[in-house]
């Protein structure tokens, strides 16, 4: 095992991948002599070379475009998009083309792409560097999006997205990139699909992904010492989510409680708490809970994003109220 | 050009035409549905250009009025019609529709609705090509309307940074649906535009075959022997309106829809191979009776008859049908 950052686990799939497969590339703003933003690629432009490690213009749309006109070709590329506020513009490629040419193609044509973006707020970066959006890629049907909630994570299923022949939405977090984590030194993959129960418990479900998933397990270690034991469900996978490990896990605890840094508005936990009501309904013996952002755009003063933003002790109150205990 | 190899020509043409008539006479029975883009005035231009490729091998992408440049790229016109009825044996398997042929066993890359969006994957196509080291080209067609996305001229600039061997031809036809080209857009030479990107580019007639094709031929030589893209702009006109709704009448007069009547680029060319003698008006009677028996007895036979897709089958191809479990999972909790 070695202690790896998130980011390290990142550059490390990226080296791993292009060394394994001369079709791979990375493509994106500031990613090759610079080595990225949150040095995600470092390195690997004086390792592989301009022609694998693509600096591109500001031109998200297109830059995005070409890596699908690639993949059509037969190449792997890893785009990186430096926020996922900037993914908007690459909306178009992405889900009018990337996400519906197999399928309009009647599966003669893929486009085995990773998109990869850090989604979430961070440290006072303000309302257009805060964006979270996984939602959008969520309601895409064509398209696999995934979050890795740690360096393990983040290492072994950008490799698997890589190897995927589908389209991956891969939402990295701003907040995680120093987070520290023993990894193994031999190649290992983990699989884009599936939910994983993190930490078994028997009074209640907590389910996140990313850092929401960090969040639940602070607020776990909380609960603990009230007594209560909570099951925690990395989602992974936002789409396809994994409906059975969902059930599974509330038929037991029969109490629920989503966590997400997005709006509540139509978003992951909206949709969570659907599938448990249309699956496990009469499993409950507590209403569910949702914590989520408030519905405001995400403001710069630091005690107003930190109002905005839900924290463990939110997911911890939140539980809390799921228990009946306030 | 041989003889035989214009007489080939002549007669692609009269076949593009007539598939389009039919197409429109099919849509009329209901027989095709959605939106649908005929390609009639303009065939010369993607006959003409892409008979000068190598097909199968170089990359092809483009619009929405995509039939001529499928079937002339490779794609089994039986095919492309089996799609626009929407069956199993389409194209596209009954999945894409007029606007989504695609055949990439000939390297035709799609038919795209969004307008600009192939620029992008145009020049994909082609740095995939660059990558592998081959000497393919990728080709991408679009309308002089599309020139005003953003695509465009994002893709431009990194088409000429990278140089990517892609040749970008516009059919500047001088209408985006209704919008006359000098009521949207501030440059109407098409070709200019691209001088800010310092890409070579030409203007050409769109009507006259044989002139397309040498211009096409030394662009594409350009393209392939690696110095960089080339944006080539033909001067044409759809002689239908802009999809099956439209009637033209409130955007353009008889008068200038009469003009380019006079060039439809298959009389000129019949005209032409008829004073040359390469054929007479018998033989070219002959041939347009040969098309449309061929159309009628065999594609739209095929179309007709073809089965439509089943529903059981209508969540294949969202994904990869035969996902590696290896990357893909399921992860199993214990
Ligand atoms: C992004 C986008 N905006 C608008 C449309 C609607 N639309 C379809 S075709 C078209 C005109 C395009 O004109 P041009 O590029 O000149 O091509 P032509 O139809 O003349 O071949 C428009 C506005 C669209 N399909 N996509
Ligand atoms: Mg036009």
């Amino acid at each position: 095992m070695a202690e790896l950052a998130y980011w390290e686990a990142i550059r490390r799939a990226h080296d791993e991948e292009l060394a394994n497969d001369p079709m791979v590339i990375a493509m994106g703003e500031d990613i090759g002599v610079v080595g990225g933003t949150y040095k995600a690629t470092s390195g690997l432009h004086q390792k592989y070379g301009e022609k694998r490690i693509i600096d591109t213009p500001i031109s998200e749309n297109s830059y995005t475009g070409v890596g699908i006109g690639a993949s059509m070709a037969g190449m792997r590329p890893i785009i990186e998009i430096m926020s996922i506020n900037f993914a908007l513009l690459a909306l178009d490629t992405l889900i009018n083309a990337a996400a519906k040419i197999r399928y309009m193609s009647g599966g003669r044509v893929s486009c085995p792409i990773v998109m990869r973006t850090p989604g979430g707020t961070a440290h006072q970066l303000a309302a257009q560097h805060s964006a979270r959006l996984a939602r959008v890629f969520m309601s895409t049907s064509g398209l696999r999006v995934v979050t890795p909630r740690g360096p393990m994570e983040a290492c072994g299923m950008l490799k698997s997205a890589v190897r995927c022949n589908d389209p991956v939405i891969f939402i990295e977090h701003e907040r995680m990139y120093n987070m520290r984590e023993d990894v193994p030194e031999t190649e290992f993959f983990r699989p884009l699909e599936g939910a994983e129960i993190v930490r078994k418990g028997t009074d209640i479900t907590l389910i996140g992904y990313n850092w929401s998933f960090v969040l639940c397990m602070k607020a776990a270690d909380m609960l603990a010492k009230d007594g209560i034991s909570a099951e925690v469900i990395d989602l992974r996978s936002l789409k396809p989510l994994d409906r059975e490990t969902i059930r599974r896990s509330v038929e037991k605890t029969h109490r629920v409680l989503v966590a997400e840094e997005d709006e509540a508005a139509v978003g992951t936990g909206a949709e969570i708490i659907s599938i448990v009501i249309e699956d496990c309904f009469f499993a409950l013996d507590a209403q569910p809970v949702r914590i989520h952002a408030a519905d405001v755009p995400v403001p710069y003063a630091a005690n107003l994003e930190h109002a905005a933003i839900p924290d463990e002790h939110d997911v911890y109150k939140g539980a809390l109220k799921v228990m009946g205990r306030i | 050009m041989k003889a035989a190899d214009q007489k080939r020509l002549l007669r692609e043409m009269i076949f593009f035409r007539r598939f389009e008539e039919r197409c429109f006479e099919a849509y009329m029975e209901h027989k095709i549905g959605g939106f649908l883009h005929l390609y009639s005035g303009q065939e010369a231009v993607a006959t003409g250009v892409l008979e000068m490729i190598r097909r199968g091998k170089d990359y092809v992408i483009t619009g929405y009025r995509d039939h001529v440049h499928a079937i002339k790229a490779g794609a089994p016109a039986r095919e492309v019609m089996a799609e626009l009825y929407g069956k199993e044996t389409g194209s596209s398997r009954g999945r894409g529709g007029s606007m989504h042929i695609f055949d990439p066993t000939a390297h035709f890359m799609g038919g795209y609705a969004l307008v600009g969006q192939p620029f992008p994957l145009a020049a994909g196509l082609a740095l995939a090509c660059k990558y592998k080291g081959t000497d393919e080209i990728a080709v991408c067609f679009l309308g002089d309307g599309a020139n005003n996305q953003g695509t465009f001229h994002e893709t431009m600039n990194m088409a000429s940074l990278w140089h990517l061997p892609v040749l970008f031809v516009c059919e500047n036809n001088q209408y985006a649906i209704g919008t006359r080209i000098d009521r949207s857009t501030a440059v109407t030479d098409q070709y200019k535009r691209v001088c800010g990107y310092n890409i070579s580019s030409s203007q050409h007639d769109g009507q006259d075959i044989d002139t397309v094709m040498d211009a096409a031929a030394k662009a594409i030589e350009h393209v392939r022997s690696g110095k960089g893209p080339y944006f080539i702009e033909f001067l044409t006109y759809r002689q239908r309106g802009h999809s099956m709704s439209d009637k033209t009448a409130a955007y353009r007069s008889k008068e200038e829809e009469a003009e380019w009547a006079r060039r439809d680029p298959i009389t000129l060319y019949r005209d032409k191979l008829v004073k040359a003698k390469v054929v007479t008006d018998a033989d070219v009677k002959a041939m347009e009776r040969e098309v449309s028996n061929e159309i009628e007895n065999d594609i739209v036979k095929f179309a007709e008859e073809s089965p439509v897709p089943k529903v059981e089958d209508l969540n294949k191809y969202v994904l990869d049908d035969n996902p590696d479990p290896r990357w893909i999972g399921p992860l199993q909790n214990p």
